[in-house]
C-alpha cells in the first residue's frame, strides 16, 4: 500500500487503505458482493420488504443475526453490540466518520440476542448499502471507555472478522493473524501483513522482486502495466474502479450556464487520444457517473464524438462570437476559464495540455492552475471556488446508486446545502427522481429511476466525463481465491478467501 | 559557567516560543487542513466535515488554539495525532529507533572516514589522493541522495541481488544480522554526503594547524612525524569540528527525509512528510518542537565541550 493505515476504529474518519484492515478484522451486518448484490454477513439474512425485515412504508426495520459468532476475545457477539454501534455513531461526543442514514435511526430495540429492530425517521433505501460499510464494534470493550475517541481499542482492535489484530510497527507494516474460530468461510492464510511503501515506484519494484504478494491501494501505475503483465509468476489484471474522471464545471460561473457551451466543450475533447496516449489504454471511456460494474449502470447513453467542426457550429448557433483576441464571447462573457487539479499529477497535467489545445481551436481559452492536494480538495473544491476541475469522483456511497450527495440541489454546499454537489448542478426533475429512488426498496424499480437520472445528466452535461478509472492489480500467481470487488474501496475486501496454491 | 548556562537557557526558551508561534501560524494558514483528505470521500458530507472540525477544535480563533496547545505542552501534554488519536510522544517514539539506527550508523561511518580523508588530504597536500578526495567530495555533494539511493538499489539489489532493496528488516526475521544487512545500503548512501562535508572541513582545519608555529617547534624538538601529527595536529584540528558535530547532532534524531523515502525506512523523516500531508498538526508541531529543542541542545553542548577542552575559551 502506498499510504499507511492508521485508523483501526472502523467508525472513525479514515481513508481507503484503512478499509483493508477493517474488512479483515471486522464484520458488518451485510456485505456487498462483486455483482453489487448485498449478502448477509453478521445478519442471518438481508432484510427486505419481501422477508418482512423492512416494513411496507420503509420505516420499521428488523434484522435477525447469526448465532454462535464470537469476538476475538471469546465473548459472544449479540444484538447489544449492534445497538451500541449504531448509537455510538450518532453520539455527539464521538468523532464519527459518516453519519448519513444513521441519523435517521431511532428507537433501537434488542428483541433477543439474535434480533434487533429500529425505526427510521423517513424511508431511506440506501441505508441498507450503508450498513455494508458500518462495521460492528464490541460493546463490552468500548462501553468501559470514558472517551471512545482515544480508547486503547482504537490501536488494538477486537472484531469478529477472519483475522485478529497482532501488531503494528508504525511507519512500516502491520500484522494480522488468522482467527481459527471465524464464523464465516476461511481464513486460509496464517498471517496477513499490510506493508506500507510510500513510493509508487518502490512499491512496484518490491512487487517485481517478489517481496509483495498482492498490490493494493494505489495499485500499479499505468505506465508499468505493459511490463508488469509479462512478469513471470505474476497475475496482473485491469479492474474497474468506481472513480469517474471528468472535467467538473462550476455551473455557478456565467460561462457554463449555457448548455451549448457544455455540449461544445464535450465535443472538443479528443477523448481517445487522452485514453490511449496519456493513460496507455488502461482506463475505459464512459458517459455516466454510474460505475460500469454497478447493477444500475445505463449502457444506452449516446456516445461522445470528438468533432471540432460540430463544436464550432454549436457555439456559432448559440451566438458565441469570436472577439479580436480569437476568444469567443457573448453578452460580455468571455469563453475563458481556469482548470485546476492536484499539482504534480503527471497524467492529469498532460491531459490538461491536450484539452487546452483542442479548446483553443474552437475559440475557448483554458488556463491551467494546479494546486497542492491539501489546497485543491479543501474549501477550494468543497465550497465551489474553482472554474473547472479535473477530478476523479466516486458518486456512490457504499455502492448504492443514490447520488443525491453529488447531484441534488439540496447538496450544494456553496449555496448553504448539506452535501458535495460542488459543481452546483440543479435540475428539479433529477431532484424528484433522486427523492423517489431513495424511498424505493425494489431493485428493478430503482434501476428504472437511476437509468433515467443518468439520461438526464448525460443530456445536461454538468460535468464532462473523460473515463472510468481502472486499477492495475498485481498479485503472485500462486495466490488464489482473490476476487476484485469494485463495490468496496479495497482489493483486500475478502482476505478471508485468499489461499496459497500448492 | 552558571551565568552562561542561565543566559543560554533563557535565550533558548525564547527561541522555542518564537519557533512554535511561527510554526503554528504557518500550519494553520496553510489552506486545506486536516479535513481536506475527506473532501473526495463520497460519503462525507460538508456537514460531516464541519462536525469533525468542530470536534477537533479547529473552529476556534487561532490564538486560542495556540495558547491551548502551548499550555498543554508546558504541562507535558504534547497532544494527540489527528489521524489515529495516539499521543504525539508515542508517535515520535515509535519512529525514533529507526532513525537513530540509520543516522547513528551513517554518522559514525562518515565521521571516521571523513576525518581520515581530511587529515591525509592535508598532510599530503596536492598529492593524487588529495585531488581524488577533492573531486570525489564535489561529486558526492552535487549529486542528489535519491539518485545515489536508486542507483545503489539498481545495482546491489536488482542486478546483483546482494542487498535488500529497502525496509529496515525482513518481516518475520528480527535478527541483528538481518538489520545489519538492511542497514548497509542506506547508511552508505547517507554517509556519502556527510563524508564529503566532513572531510573538507577536516582538511581545512588540519591545514590551519599544520602551519602553526607550535607544530614547527614540535618538529624542531625532534618528535617523530607520527607523534607530531597525532598529538599536536589532530587534537587541535578537531576543535572547530566540535561545533560542526554539535550542529549535526539534531539530524541524527530528526532523520533523513529523502533516504528514508527511497529505502522505505520507517523513520522520523517519513513521519514528518506523512504528517504534513495529512495536516496532522499535533504531530507536525511535536516534531518541530522536538527538532528545535535538539538544535538548541546540540549547540549548547558543543559550546560547553569546546570550553572544557580548549582552555583559551572562557564562557561568560
Amino acid at each position: 500500500m502506498s499510504q499507511e493505515p492508521t485508523v483501526f476504529n472502523p467508525l472513525m474518519p479514515h481513508i481507503e487503505v484503512d478499509d483493508a484492515v477493517h474488512f479483515s478484522v471486522f464484520d458488518a451486518l451485510v456485505r456487498m458482493d462483486p455483482q453489487g448484490v448485498l449478502q448477509p454477513n453478521l445478519a442471518a439474512e438481508v432484510p427486505s420488504q419481501k422477508n418482512g425485515g423492512i416494513s411496507e412504508d420503509g420505516l420499521q426495520w428488523r434484522v435477525r443475526l447469526r448465532d454462535n459468532v464470537r469476538w476475538h476475545d471469546g465473548i459472544p457477539f449479540t444484538a447489544e453490540d449492534v445497538k451500541f454501534t449504531l448509537e455510538l455513531i450518532t453520539n455527539p461526543k464521538f468523532r464519527a466518520w459518516r453519519t448519513a442514514g444513521h441519523s435517521l435511526v431511532h428507537d433501537i430495540q434488542v428483541v433477543s440476542p439474535t434480533e434487533i429492530t429500529w425505526r427510521m425517521k423517513e424511508a431511506f433505501a440506501p441505508y441498507l448499502s450503508f450498513l455494508a460499510e458500518t462495521f460492528i464494534v464490541p460493546k463490552h470493550i468500548l462501553e468501559k471507555e470514558a472517551d471512545p475517541n482515544t480508547a486503547a481499542f482504537n490501536q488494538a482492535p477486537i472484531g469478529t472478522g477472519a483475522f485478529k489484530w497482532s501488531k503494528r510497527i508504525a511507519g512500516d507494516h502491520l500484522e494480522l493473524i488468522a482467527n481459527p474460530s471465524y464464523a464465516g468461510e476461511g481464513p486460509y492464510v496464517e498471517r496477513l501483513i499490510f506493508k506500507y511503501i510510500p513510493d509508487m515506484t518502490v512499491l512496484y519494484t518490491q512487487f517485481k522482486s517478489g517481496a509483495v504478494d498482492l498490490v493494493d491501494q494505489s495499485y500499479i501505475t499505468a505506465d508499468h502495466y505493459e511490463e508488469a503483465r509479462k512478469l513471470p509468476g505474476k497475475q496482473v489484471s485491469l479492474e474497474h474502479s468506481p472513480s469517474i474522471e471528468s472535467i467538473y464545471l462550476n455551473l455557478g460561473r456565467p460561462q457554463f450556464k449555457d448548455p451549448a457551451v457544455r455540449q461544445a466543450l464535450y465535443a472538443a475533447i479528443d477523448r481517445k487520444a487522452v485514453i490511449d496516449t496519456v493513460y496507455y489504454g488502461v482506463v475505459t471511456s464512459t458517459e455516466t457517473f454510474m460505475p460500469q460494474s454497478s447493477f444500475y449502470y445505463n449502457p444506452n447513453l449516446p456516445a461522445q464524438q470528438f468533432n471540432l467542426n460540430r463544436a464550432r457550429e454549436i457555439l456559432d448557433k448559440a451566438g458565441w462570437k469570436s472577439g479580436a483576441d480569437g476568444i469567443r464571447a457573448k453578452d460580455g462573457v468571455r469563453l475563458s476559464f481556469t482548470n485546476s487539479t492536484t499539482s504534480g499529477n503527471n497524467l492529469r497535467e498532460q491531459t490538461q495540455q491536450f484539452l487546452q489545445q483542442t479548446f483553443a481551436e474552437i475559440g475557448v481559452e483554458m488556463k491551467i492552475s494546479n494546486l497542492p492536494a491539501a489546497v485543491m480538495w479543501g474549501e477550494f473544491w468543497l465550497k465551489s471556488q474553482f472554474d473547472t476541475a479535473m477530478v476523479g469522483v466516486t458518486y456512490l456511497i457504499a455502492a448504492d446508486p443514490d447520488a443525491t450527495n453529488r447531484l441534488a440541489t439540496s447538496a450544494i454546499a456553496a449555496q448553504g446545502g448539506r452535501g458535495s454537489n460542488t459543481g452546483q448542478y440543479s435540475n428539479p426533475e433529477v431532484d424528484s427522481l433522486l427523492q423517489q429512488g431513495a424511498r424505493t426498496f425494489d431493485q428493478q424499480e430503482r434501476r428504472k429511476i437511476y437509468n433515467r437520472v443518468q439520461e438526464i445528466v448525460r443530456n445536461d452535461l454538468p460535468f464532462l466525463p473523460l473515463f472510468q478509472a481502472r486499477n492495475v492489480i498485481g498479485r503472485k500467481e500462486k495466490l488464489t481465491g482473490f476476487t476484485v470487488n469494485t463495490n468496496t474501496r479495497t482489493a483486500s475486501w475478502n482476505a478471508a478467501g485468499l489461499r496459497w496454491a500448492s | 559557567m552558571r551565568a552562561f548556562l542561565l543566559s543560554r537557557l533563557s535565550q533558548s526558551l525564547a527561541l522555542l516560543v518564537i519557533v512554535s508561534i511561527i510554526g503554528f501560524t504557518i500550519l494553520s494558514i496553510m489552506p486545506g487542513g486536516p479535513s481536506s483528505q475527506y473532501g473526495l470521500d463520497p460519503g462525507m458530507s460538508q456537514a460531516d466535515i464541519e462536525r469533525i472540525k468542530e470536534q477537533l477544535g479547529l473552529n476556534r480563533p487561532l490564538w486560542i488554539q495556540y495558547l491551548d496547545w502551548a499550555w498543554r505542552l508546558v504541562q507535558g501534554d504534547w497532544g494527540r495525532s489527528f489521524r489515529d488519536g495516539t499521543p504525539v510522544l508515542t508517535v515520535i517514539g515509535r519512529h525514533l529507533f529507526a532513525t537513530l539506527l540509520l543516522m547513528g550508523t551513517s554518522t559514525a561511518i562518515a565521521t571516521a572516514i571523513g576525518t581520515w580523508i581530511g587529515i591525509r588530504g592535508a598532510t599530503h597536500r596536492y598529492s593524487l589522493f588529495d585531488y581524488l578526495a577533492t573531486v570525489g567530495a564535489m561529486v558526492a555533494l552535487s549529486i542528489p541522495t535519491f539518485w545515489f539511493g536508486l542507483v545503489g538499489i539498481y545495482f546491489f539489489s536488482l542486478r546483483l541481488g546482494w542487498l535488500p532493496a529497502g525496509n529496515m528488516y525482513t518481516i518475520g526475521d528480527g535478527s541483528v544480522l538481518n538489520y545489519l544487512h538492511h542497514l548497509i545500503l542506506p547508511s552508505i548512501v547517507l554517509s556519502l554526503v556527510h563524508v564529503a562535508v566532513w572531510s573538507r572541513y577536516m582538511r581545512t582545519a588540519t591545514l590551519d594547524v599544520i602551519s602553526q608555529d607550535f607544530v614547527k617547534t614540535a618538529r624542531a624538538k625532534g618528535l617523530s612525524e607520527r607523534r607530531v601529527l597525532m598529538k599536536h595536529v589532530v587534537g587541535n584540528a578537531l576543535l572547530p569540528m566540535i561545533t560542526l558535530a554539535g550542529m549535526q547532532l539534531p539530524t541524527i534524531l530528526t532523520g533523513a527525509l529523502v533516504t528514508e523515502t527511497v529505502f522505505t525506512w520507517p523513520g522520523m523523516g517519513r513521519l514528518f512528510l506523512d504528517s504534513l500531508g495529512y495536516s496532522d498538526y499535533p504531530v507536525v508541531m511535536g516534531l518541530l518542537m522536538f527538532s528545535a529543542i535538539l538544535v538548541l541542545l546540540g549547540n549548547l553542548i558543543a559550546d560547553i565541550v569546546i570550553a572544557v577542552v580548549d582552555p583559551r575559551i572562557r564562557l561568560a
